[in-house]
């Protein structure tokens, strides 16, 4: 045994700077290919760094298309989920409290047209995305607070649109930072 | 349930059996000493390491030295981690400047990443430093390497014609490193991050949101970790929420590759058995059965989560459960891939397990109470559903009064004996230390959910312990003392009751002439043995968990639809 323990304690050093190398090639490479995504995807407005593509960010006023509800209040260095059971009746409340909020940023908006993902929390806490259909119910909201045409609006949520992935995985969605941008690019020139 | 949610189920399910073959051919010539394309590179850095670590190649060893070096190995990997994880404030590479690990913590982390488990009691990107991170890959590089060897071996124990050693054990670990781990771990870095992951050593970036304030945004060596977490069935993720943190898997596409990346080695273990034995109908056979299990699982959970919530339903909203999910995966994917979690053992989570539907939980909680066989991690899957092939020929030659044979070897009382201790010893962990956690102070302080919910959220913390899963209903208090310690004992108990009677049998069996098929042998290459081995599983070895089932997921899918809720209020 204390043979086999040697010899493990010199194979595990060895595998130590074989992952050693591993990260500094893996490292190099990504960073020399793909310096974009590899620095995290940093999304810029006016040369600020305004956040990246795949984090979400939170936006629950008027004049932004909202994101979904985060039990991570969108703290990008601390990922985390509600945890809510489907019986817990904190879950319900939480349910609640969101429709209720967003009722009453959208007048007009039914309970059966709100879409499931704009109520409930994510996985990550910090979703980038909402669905195709939360863009669009936002519009109306959104062209009104920006002083922009509802068709000018909803063809900007058209052009964010990503589908399925190969038509089978994923959700059709829009990132709502992405589209976020857009929108301000969008008011800032027709105003 | 869409139409392409059910497509993308059944096409993924195509494209991991398609894979089976050619993956199985590459092992077999690592393993068998056959050629690959990488030889030119790894065979002078092979003979080095040999020269380095003053290992003989040419040294065989049997059952019992065989798992000394390979104990050896994990308590040598579990001390070093171990170290670690207590120093790093004070090593380079951490620009968070985050704390030491406690004593409990790193206990339960080491014995975690060391049994290929992954179960994580901490939040990466608020607990672990660049280096400790790093610590953690080696032993994601080398954790499913030794599940990896165990069958290897147990598979020569079948069919050496000679001699009564099973090969060495440093071999098949150095092999398994230069010529799969770490090439695929290389190549599937860089497609990660192709698709958004980031790989840096830079400090955390502060950004300035549009809406004012600022966001602290974590960054590191995501890719580079995910690679071999997700490739070596491990599911340590870089981030607190896994593959549900958008840079760990940016989109449906990040996500379906680290999918197909993490089935790829168990399926093609499959066929590498067949080829082995010299007949690749007994491989099919096995992957046909498992894939059924797997399927069904998959549908069942789809079903619960597109269904939705009905008390959410109540309040006027439609649509399917989207509570814990994100947006670019969907219900149809978030069930694929938390139904691959605990069938391929891989332990990552691309949703909140506790969050999903009472039968939704259930699949991956019957997955790993099966004994992680419907596909399985590297070696221990495959490793556990040949135990239940043990079984199943010992019950069929319980039904014709002949004695089981199984690929030529007589199946005695012994190798009976060693597959059953093999599941029965995870039955009493798991049920035992979930009636002590549910019975206990130090066990009810960490259920966060009431009611039955409550009961399914332990099970599934010593289930995935002992089955070496590593995923959990998250909202446990993984963190709590009365926690760390017994599911960092449960790994442990999962891990070596596995391992100890897996050898026993192959040691057992080799030392067996082969007998030649005859007129009373039960053909273990057609589908009637697949239904025999489905049947095994279900009713050997998850049907003890019944009771436990009945008043934890099945209580609460009865009382939600009937409208009821748990812990006050309405």
């Amino acid at each position: 045994m204390i043979r086999h323990l040697w010899t493990a304690t010199r194979m595990l050093i060895l595998m130590v700077v074989l992952v050693l190398v591993y990260q500094a090639v893996t490292t190099g490479l990504a960073q020399s290919l793909m310096p974009y995504q590899a620095n995290g995807s940093l999304v810029r407005l006016h040369g600020r760094v305004v956040g990246a593509a795949p984090i979400g960010q939170t936006f629950n006023t008027a004049k932004f298309f909202w994101s979904r509800p985060s039990a991570a209040s969108y703290n990008a260095a601390a990922s985390a989920a509600s945890n809510y059971g489907p019986t817990n009746p904190a879950l319900l409340k939480e349910v609640k409290t969101n429709l209720a909020a967003f009722l009453k940023a959208n007048p007009g908006v039914k309970p059966s047209q709100v879409p499931m993902d704009m109520v409930t929390s994510s996985d990550s806490g910090l979703d980038p995305d909402i669905t195709v259909a939360s863009a669009m119910i936002q519009v109306p909201r959104v062209a009104a607070a920006n002083h922009l045409s509802v068709s000018a609006v909803r063809a900007l949520v058209q052009s964010q649109e990503v589908g399925r992935w190969l038509g089978m995985y994923g959700l059709p969605h829009v990132n709502v930072l992405r589209l976020n941008v857009a929108l301000v690019k969008l008011a800032s020139r027709n105003g | 349930m869409t139409i392409p949610g059910i497509l993308g189920i059944l096409v993924f399910t195509a494209a991991a059996v398609a894979i089976a073959k050619p993956v199985g051919l590459y092992l077999y010539a690592v393993f068998n000493g056959g050629r690959t394309w990488l030889d030119p590179v790894m065979r002078p850095l092979e003979k080095r390491i040999y020269r380095w670590t003053g290992v003989n190649p040419a040294q065989e060893m049997r059952w019992t030295q065989y798992f000394l070096a390979l104990l050896a190995f994990n308590v040598v990997g579990f001390v070093f981690l171990y170290i670690f994880l207590r120093i790093q404030a004070g090593l380079p590479f951490n620009p968070q400047h985050l704390k030491d690990l406690g004593p409990h913590l790193s206990f339960n982390t080491a014995v975690s990443f060391m049994t290929n488990t992954n179960w994580q009691a901490y939040g990466g990107e608020f607990t672990m430093s660049y280096v400790s991170q790093t610590m953690l890959v080696v032993q994601q590089v080398l954790s499913p390497i030794t599940g990896l060897a165990m069958v290897v071996a147990f598979i020569r124990g079948f069919t050496r014609k000679s001699g009564n050693s099973l090969g060495n054990f440093w071999v098949d670990l150095v092999r398994a490193v230069l010529w799969i781990m770490l090439p695929v771990s290389v190549i599937s870095t860089l497609v990660l991050v192709a698709l958004g992951t980031p790989q840096n050593w830079m400090p955390y970036v502060t950004a300035h949101p549009l809406q004012g304030g600022t966001q602290s945004i974590a960054q590191g060596p995501v890719a580079s970790m995910t690679a071999p977490m997700q490739f070596g069935d491990n599911g340590g993720g870089y981030f607190n929420m896994n593959a549900g943190q958008p840079y760990e898997a940016a989109s449906a596409a990040s996500l379906m590759f680290q999918s197909l990346l993490g089935v790829s080695l168990p399926v093609g273990l499959t066929y590498y058995f067949g080829k082995a034995v010299k007949d690749t109908r007994q491989g099919w056979v096995i992957l046909g059965a498992m894939v059924a299990m797997f399927l069904g699982g998959t549908f069942v959970t789809y079903h619960a989560e597109a269904a939705g919530n009905p008390l959410i339903h109540r309040l006027g909203l439609k649509g399917p459960n989207m509570e814990g999910k994100e947006v670019r995966f969907g219900p149809a994917l978030s069930s694929l891939f938390e139904t691959l979690t605990t069938a391929v053992s891989w332990g990552s989570t691309a949703a909140a397990n506790d969050s999903l539907m009472p039968i939704g939980g259930m699949v991956p909680l019957f997955n790993m109470m099966s004994g992680e066989v419907i596909i399985g991690a590297w070696g221990v899957g495959l490793l556990g559903m040949l135990s239940f092939a043990i079984l199943a020929v010992f019950l069929a030659g319980l039904m014709v009064g002949r004695t089981p044979e199984y690929l030529g070897k007589k199946i005695q009382s012994f190798e009976v004996k060693m597959a059953v201790l093999a599941m029965i010893v995870p039955t009493f962990v798991i049920l035992g230390f979930t009636a002590w956690a549910v019975s206990s102070k130090g066990g009810q302080a960490g259920i966060y959910n009431p009611g039955p919910h409550g009961l399914s959220e332990v099970l599934y913390a010593y289930s995935s312990g002992v089955g070496n899963n590593g995923s959990a209903f998250g909202g446990l208090g993984a963190a709590l003392p009365f926690y760390t310690w017994t599911v960092g004992l449960a790994m442990l108990f999962g891990r070596f009751a596995m391992y100890i009677p897996a050898l026993a049998i192959a040691g057992s069996v080799i030392n067996k002439k082969t007998v030649p098929p005859s007129a009373g042998t039960f053909p273990t290459n057609t589908w009637l043995f697949g239904v025999l081995l489905i049947g095994t599983v279900v009713i050997v070895g998850a049907l003890v968990f019944f009771p436990a089932l009945a008043l934890g997921p099945l209580a609460e899918h009865f009382a939600l639809w009937a409208g009821h809720v748990f812990g006050g209020g309405s």
